[in-house]
């Protein structure tokens, strides 16, 4: 199950970068984020494999689309294929698949730190929630606080204009 | 052996085809029910010609999308072309998979985060909503997609946050567990959340691209919506999925705010003869009641208009959810977990 939902990912991604329309990109990823999803569940993550389609089909994909068909109504040709960026970004790929080589030929696995989570919470919600507000309480603050930040600076972007108007 | 085949095979395959086929009849009796009450609204007499008051109409509109010329414009992207109606079918039909019809047996699946699997799946219906209209390549489905998803988008928010504060309330995300507490407790959860009640199926009807929030199929403005270039068997199924949805909405509104299938004062007990009324039937009765609200609407209040809808949307829907989320949270905090 595991490498038939992995390959589907990989074959996803592939389309992601060879399809020459923005469009068909965006849904290949969908698919990509999907089969994630699927592999959360056979994690018996169902919590978060739910919360990853909510997320990022529902919303972060959807956003793609709008942005995406508003671009690209005029250059219905395709986007090119190949880009000046091409040679960075085939120098970091080495370097990332360099790193996972490294680790699977050493056969390191990172330790994870296991949460104490009290008996009798039934459901990856409850453990989830437990390791979220007790133990990993700061950097999720942190992670609130950066968003919130990113949120007001997206509203600040767009206000711009306003003052302006009024001379 | 035999067990196990019974149990993970047989009987969810047995459930899942009963599901599927009342959602289909609903579909057919829904197209009709439209007819008929707006008709009636309207102080008209509606379809009267093919059986008695028309009631094969249904029938004879099946048996025509199905023998329709499928047209698929040249310059439409073709595999998302045809994606979109796929990906807008599957979905609606999904999410009855964690729909409770009864208690124990008459549900496929009780998930333990139900109500997120449901708003996770219903999120795909916009994303189909939104290459429907892209891929036909012409400019008024695609300004139906878009403006669909905006709506969509905007509206999916304060819909979220209604049902978080019913999850405060119910200490669960598993729509079965929703409904054992409000037996539990003996009060329908409306009562308790009126504000949240309100908002979720207005909001419900929005999702729906239902009247008086139908701008993304306003055929003044936009001849048919994001579906204008689809016909024959496809276009039913963006239909199909309308009406489907309509279905889910109501019934996630009866199992949320409504008791599900439990009948009216679960635990009053001189009203226990309500009780020789099957628990499913209590449910479908709930469930048509909004069905018919929803026609109801649509014969009674013009089209909103399209920033009036956003205004609705974000300055008043979003803030009201929220302060409610957060004064459910005060109270249960204040009372429950001092």
């Amino acid at each position: 199950m595991f490498y038939f939902l992995a390959a589907l990912a990989v074959g996803f991604s592939i389309m992601v970068v060879i399809t020459r329309i923005p469009v068909h990109s965006a849904l290949s990823l969908g698919g990509v984020l999907i089969s994630i999803a699927a592999i959360f569940i056979t994690l018996e993550a169902e919590f978060l494999s739910a919360v990853q389609i909510l997320v990022y089909v529902g919303g972060i994909m959807v956003l793609f689309l709008f942005v995406l068909m508003l671009f690209s109504i005029e250059k219905w040709g395709g986007a090119a294929l190949h880009t000046r960026t091409w040679k960075t970004a085939v120098a970091l790929g080495v370097v990332l698949a360099g790193e996972l080589l490294f680790f699977v030929w050493k056969g390191i696995t990172p330790s994870l730190p296991q949460i104490a989570t009290p008996a009798g919470l039934g459901g990856n919600i409850e453990a989830m929630g437990w390791a979220l507000y007790q133990r990993y309480l700061l950097p999720f603050e942190v992670a609130s606080v950066l968003l919130l930040v990113a949120i007001i600076g997206a509203v600040l972007f767009t206000r711009k204009q306003i003052p302006k108007d009024n001379g | 052996m035999v067990e196990l085949f019974m149990q993970y095979l047989l009987w969810p395959l047995v459930k899942i085809i009963v599901v599927v086929l009342f959602l289909v009849l609903m579909v057919m009796a829904m197209t009709y029910a439209e007819r008929k009450v707006v008709a009636h609204i309207q102080v008209r007499l509606g379809p009267m010609r093919v059986g008695w008051h028309g009631i094969l109409q249904p029938v004879a509109d099946t048996v025509k999308l199905l023998f329709k010329e499928d047209i698929i414009p040249i310059k439409a992207d073709l595999p998302v072309f045809i994606l979109a109606p796929i990906l807008v079918a599957i979905p609606a039909f999904l999410v009855f998979a964690v729909i409770p019809f009864g208690p124990a047996p008459f549900y496929i699946a009780d998930i333990n985060v139900g109500i997120l699997f449901v708003l996770a799946i219903s999120s795909f219906g916009i994303l189909a909503i939104l290459l429907g209209g892209w891929a036909a390549n012409s400019k008024y489905p695609f300004m139906g997609g878009l403006r669909s998803c905006a709506q969509m988008i905007s509206y999916e928010l304060p819909m979220g946050l209604a049902v978080v504060s019913v999850l405060l309330v119910a200490q669960n995300l598993s729509l079965v567990s929703i409904v054992e507490w409000q037996q539990k407790s003996g009060w329908w959860l409306f009562a308790l959340q009126p504000v949240a009640f309100v908002i979720y199926f207005i909001c419900g009807v929005a999702e729906t691209n239902r009247c008086p929030f139908d701008l993304p199929e306003a055929e003044s403005e936009l001849v048919g919506g994001f579906h204008t270039e689809y016909s024959g068997l496809r276009f039913a199924f963006f239909f199909m999925a309308e009406y489907i949805n309509m279905v889910a909405i109501s019934a996630l509104t009866v199992v949320l705010f409504l008791g599900g299938w439990l009948r009216p004062f679960p635990n009053v007990a001189w009203l226990s003869f309500l009780d020789y009324v099957p628990p499913v039937v209590w449910f479908l009765l709930k469930t048509f009641f909004f069905l018919y609200l929803y026609l109801w609407i649509r014969g009674t209040f013009p089209r909103y208009r399209f920033d009036q809808l956003m205004a609705v949307g974000w300055k008043w829907f979003l803030p009201i959810t929220l302060a409610n989320c957060i004064v459910t949270a005060g109270v249960l905090l204040f009372f429950y977990y001092r």
